[in-house]
């Protein structure tokens, strides 16, 4: 008889992926447990476990192909001794539920059963065979066998294998090998998240420690983070928004936009102020392609926002946000912030941004210095507005000060790509828009 | 060394001399580490060398061999009746614990690990005392445990020196040959001994609470010994438990409750060897932060770290089978460990040998533990009847067996029962150690005629291509 495998619920919201890898042909013979499929989603690459002991019978993906959870990846056939157990469908049926996700929404402790439930891996009796040599060099390299493909008979896994494994990681692109969590819980060892990682002192010789895994959005975010700061030379350029114009503009027309069921923030004119400066000034809405030696123009305006969520930073992309109104905008953004809260946001929206914004007002923050979000070019850091004192000119040569509304900004850019100068421009553009509202509105479309 | 208060810095402490201790001490100090090991005998050894494994073995030499003089009476060979020394034969045992006591000596001392006698009790995480010492404080930046077990007594009841009840350590001493002797338990050190004393000429009784001897191990692996032990002992009394023992001037009157078949019986001596108890009790382990569980060992994770983070423990008091060559490796481990290397306890075939006649070896999965838990094996048996090797020497009552995983056709365990099972076993642990298949067994050549062969040949009636037995399905599991 044959047996269905679907995708299962890669947790962390994530619906669909892109299949990397098929680990297996038609015709083999896989134990239950074995790593079947590779999967990408955006913050992760998981490898799939076979949910059943038998011999794959049809392969309906391909290498490159976009799979949804639920979608039917391959068959199997019993083995002769029927002995398959039936781990499959259940687990996977009940993940299927959307109200399961709800439930996570609401802050409770992840689903108990989940927890419980023992993977495939666990499942899978006695410890994966290798010499205790190779289990010394896996221990030096930090290699978890489980995550090897052996290349021995009957899945014996070689120094060899371990050593290629190793080196692998290695090579492997930032993105990479982040399990989900659901295959984490069964597993809950830490990993290396870089496999060249430069040594740690004995951290317990001057007091107690506790060692907490790094994992999935942490993880990702960690090796993204490093990418950035060792590719892009960063420099800073400050300012302060006077706002006091617009969150008046804000203010008056907040109830409306609340009954369209948009949230009016600061964010949203910002995305439209800064779509207004990247059109005027396209070096900031490119990459840089080092290895062809050129820059990438981009005649498209993706921005992205950075969400802080429980699991950690993600940035979810608002489209061709040049071509939205601000009402549009403060429906979209608002309905994007809270699916990526709840973990619900595709793959495609997190993808294709040209520039991000950040916007640490709402908990209070002043000035701080963003990271660009490799590949873009730029990033633009929001504090909270607080009044100040500000210095005018009344009359010439007649100053006063005035309480204003007033918001720090920094715009952090890749240096290679863009001057200070740069910075400077795109800077007024902005702030020009943000100071007045009327002439965004004028301007921008 | 002045008496008094003597006190002492080390890096690394090292508390028992057994097998787990110097074999501790020796690896941390070939790591370039100050070691200083704490024991209450004079030399290293331990149990395994002063009380255990070494004396014992010496005296089944001499059993095997009384036992095989007789035997090959009716192959045309007949010894006139041994007379037996016994003073002579304790005084060769002992000239055996002090050639390779003086040798760990010499071991220690050459790697300049300190030796101190004394009893070491914590105080805190980085300090004990010493009782019976020349020193009375050692200060240490990590310690490993190797404190060991001793012969648990019966309820109620202590081990005194003289008595006729005896442990297996006073039982070793040889104090005299009993005409009658009971051993309770029916764990290996009471066959071990039970074996010993039958030779020498005692009539032995053996009663175990449990309807099997050797729980350890599987029920068809024993049954050959049990056979030949029948013929050995004057009596087995299975579920049988004691119900009151009195000592006597000249004999211990026992009652017993069960299968035995008479109640009421005397015995010259009676040995105890109903099991061992980890010693993590009176050595201050309070002191530290150190867990101990509630059948009183001494929680311990793969690296044989404690809760302690100062201290490791191995060998017996950290629990698992109380066997030297487990404790051996434990020691390099926590050395290995201390030293920050990345080493772990990740043994997958630990074998453990009961010297009997025939001697019964196994290591790695146990098929009755493998079935009770419902796992899928295959079992492949090769009876010794079909052993030419076997056949020379007339001992064709063993049995070799391997447990197969049915899918990879790996090697899971190895169970063997026959003469010389003791260098048979390591082919088993090697297998299982390096993940062989079942076919890599059976492809390495094994030499004809040894005993060894029935290991080849088990693994041949797996693969379907066995010579000497008759290629038979697979019993599935």
């Amino acid at each position: 008889m044959a047996r269905p495998f679907k995708l299962p619920d890669l947790g962390e919201g994530v619906h669909e992926g892109e299949v990397l890898n098929v680990l297996v042909s038609v015709g083999d013979h896989v134990n239950e447990g074995d790593p079947i499929l590779e999967v990408e989603t955006d913050k992760a690459t998981a490898e799939i476990p076979s949910p059943f002991t038998g011999k794959v019978e049809e392969i309906k993906v391909k290498a490159g192909e976009t799979v949804q959870v639920g979608d039917v990846l391959m068959t199997f056939s019993d083995t002769e001794e029927g002995e398959a157990k039936p781990a499959e469908e259940a687990p996977l049926k009940k993940e299927e539920k959307p109200e399961k996700v709800k439930e996570k929404k609401k802050g409770e402790e992840p689903e108990k059963p989940q927890e419980k439930k023992k993977s495939p891996e666990m499942e899978r009796e006695g410890p994966v065979p290798a010499s205790p040599a190779t289990r010394r060099v896996a221990r030096e390299l930090g290699v978890d066998l489980r995550e090897v493909s052996p290349s021995g008979p009957g899945g014996r896994v070689t120094s060899d294998d371990v050593r290629a494994f190793a080196e692998k990681g290695k090579a492997e692109k930032p993105e990479e090998k982040v399990p989900p969590e659901r295959e984490e819980e069964a597993r809950p060892e830490a990993r290396p998240i870089e496999e060249k990682a430069a040594e740690m002192p004995d951290f317990t010789k001057w007091g107690e420690v506790d060692r907490v895994p790094v994992r999935s959005i942490r993880r990702a975010t960690a090796k993204q983070m490093a990418l950035a700061w060792s590719q892009i030379p960063h420099v800073y350029n400050q300012d302060m928004v006077d706002m006091s114009k617009l969150e008046e503009f804000r203010q008056k027309h907040r109830k409306e936009v609340e009954e369209k069921g948009g949230k009016l923030s600061v964010t949203v004119f910002a995305l439209k102020a800064a779509a207004t400066a990247l059109k005027q000034h396209p070096r900031f809405n490119a990459s840089l392609d080092i290895a062809a030696g050129e820059m990438v123009l981009k005649h498209y305006y993706h921005i992205g926002v950075a969400v802080n969520t429980e699991e950690g930073l993600v940035v979810p992309v608002i489209r061709d946000v040049d071509r939205k109104s601000i009402v549009e905008l403060s429906i979209e953004l608002n309905d994007l912030v809270q699916r990526t809260r709840e973990r619900k946001v595709k793959l495609e929206e997190m993808q294709g941004g040209t520039f991000t914004i950040t916007n640490v007002g709402p908990m209070g923050g002043g000035y701080f210095a963003p990271i660009i979000n490799f590949p873009e070019v730029a990033i633009l850091g929001m504090g909270a507005a607080r009044m100040q004192p500000v210095v005018i000119e009344r009359e010439k040569g007649k100053y006063e000060v005035v309480p204003r509304l007033a918001m720090p900004v920094v715009l952090s850019i890749d240096h290679r790509i863009l001057d200070g100068a740069d910075a400077l421009r795109f800077m007024e553009t902005l702030i020009d828009s943000l100071e007045d509202p009327e002439e965004m509105f004028i301007t921008m479309t | 060394m002045v008496m008094g208060e003597l006190s002492e810095d080390t890096e690394l402490l090292v508390i028992g001399a057994g097998p787990g201790g110097y074999a501790a001490a020796f690896r941390a100090a070939d790591l370039g580490m100050d070691v200083t090991m704490v024991d209450v005998e004079e030399r290293p050894g331990g149990e395994c060398v002063f009380r255990g494994c070494i004396p014992s073995k010496a005296l089944l030499f001499l059993a095997d061999l009384l036992r095989d003089a007789r035997r090959v009476e009716g192959m045309g060979v007949k010894f006139s009746e041994p007379k037996l020394d016994i003073d002579r034969i304790r005084g060769w045992k002992n000239e055996v614990i002090d050639q390779l006591a003086d040798g760990l000596v010499t071991l220690s001392d050459k790697r300049g690990v300190q030796r101190i006698k004394g009893r070491a009790i914590f105080e805190s995480s980085s300090q004990v005392r010493l009782q019976d010492s020349d020193v009375s404080r050692i200060k240490f930046r990590h310690a490993v445990l190797a404190t060991g077990s001793y012969p648990r007594p019966l309820p109620d009841m202590s081990f005194e020196k003289g008595s006729r009840i005896m442990d297996s350590a006073g039982a070793l001493e040889l104090p005299d040959m009993p005409e009658r002797l009971l051993i309770l338990g029916g764990g290996y050190v009471s066959l071990e001994m039970g074996t010993i004393y039958a030779a020498l000429g005692s009539q032995v009784t053996v009663a175990v609470r449990s309807e099997r001897l050797l729980r350890g191990a599987d029920p068809d692996l024993v049954e050959p010994l049990v056979k030949k032990l029948r013929g050995i002992f004057e009596n087995i009394h299975f579920n049988t438990r004691v119900a009151s023992m009195k000592e006597k001037e000249d004999r211990v009157e026992v009652k017993f409750e069960g299968e035995a078949d008479k109640a009421e019986q005397s015995f010259d001596r009676v040995l105890v060897a109903i099991g061992r108890k980890p010693t993590s009790q009176g050595i201050g382990l309070e002191n530290t932060k150190v867990k101990v569980n509630e059948r009183g060992y001494v929680e311990v994770d793969e690296k044989r770290r404690t809760t302690d983070e100062k201290i490791l423990a191995i060998g017996d008091v950290a629990g698992g089978p109380l066997l030297a060559h487990k404790a051996f490796r434990e020691g390099k481990v926590a050395a290995e460990v201390i030293k920050g290397l990345p080493s772990a306890f990740d043994v997958r075939a630990i074998p453990a040998v009961v010297y009997t006649d025939p001697q019964v070896a196994w290591c790695g999965v146990r098929e009755e533990t493998a079935r009770k838990e419902k796992r899928k094996i295959d079992v492949v048996r090769y009876p010794w009847k079909f052993s030419g090797r076997a056949a020379t020497v007339g001992l064709q009552d063993g049995l070799t067996k391997i447990v197969v995983d049915p899918d990879s056709g790996r090697v899971l365990g190895v169970g063997i029962t026959g003469r010389n099972t003791e260098g048979m076993i390591s082919e088993g642990v090697l297998a299982i150690e390096m993940g062989a298949l079942a076919e890599d067994v059976g492809f390495s050549m094994h030499p004809h005629p040894t005993f060894s062969e029935t290991v080849g040949e088990a693994a041949e009636i797996f693969v379907g291509s066995v010579t000497h037995h008759l290629p038979k399905k697979r019993e599935k599991g």
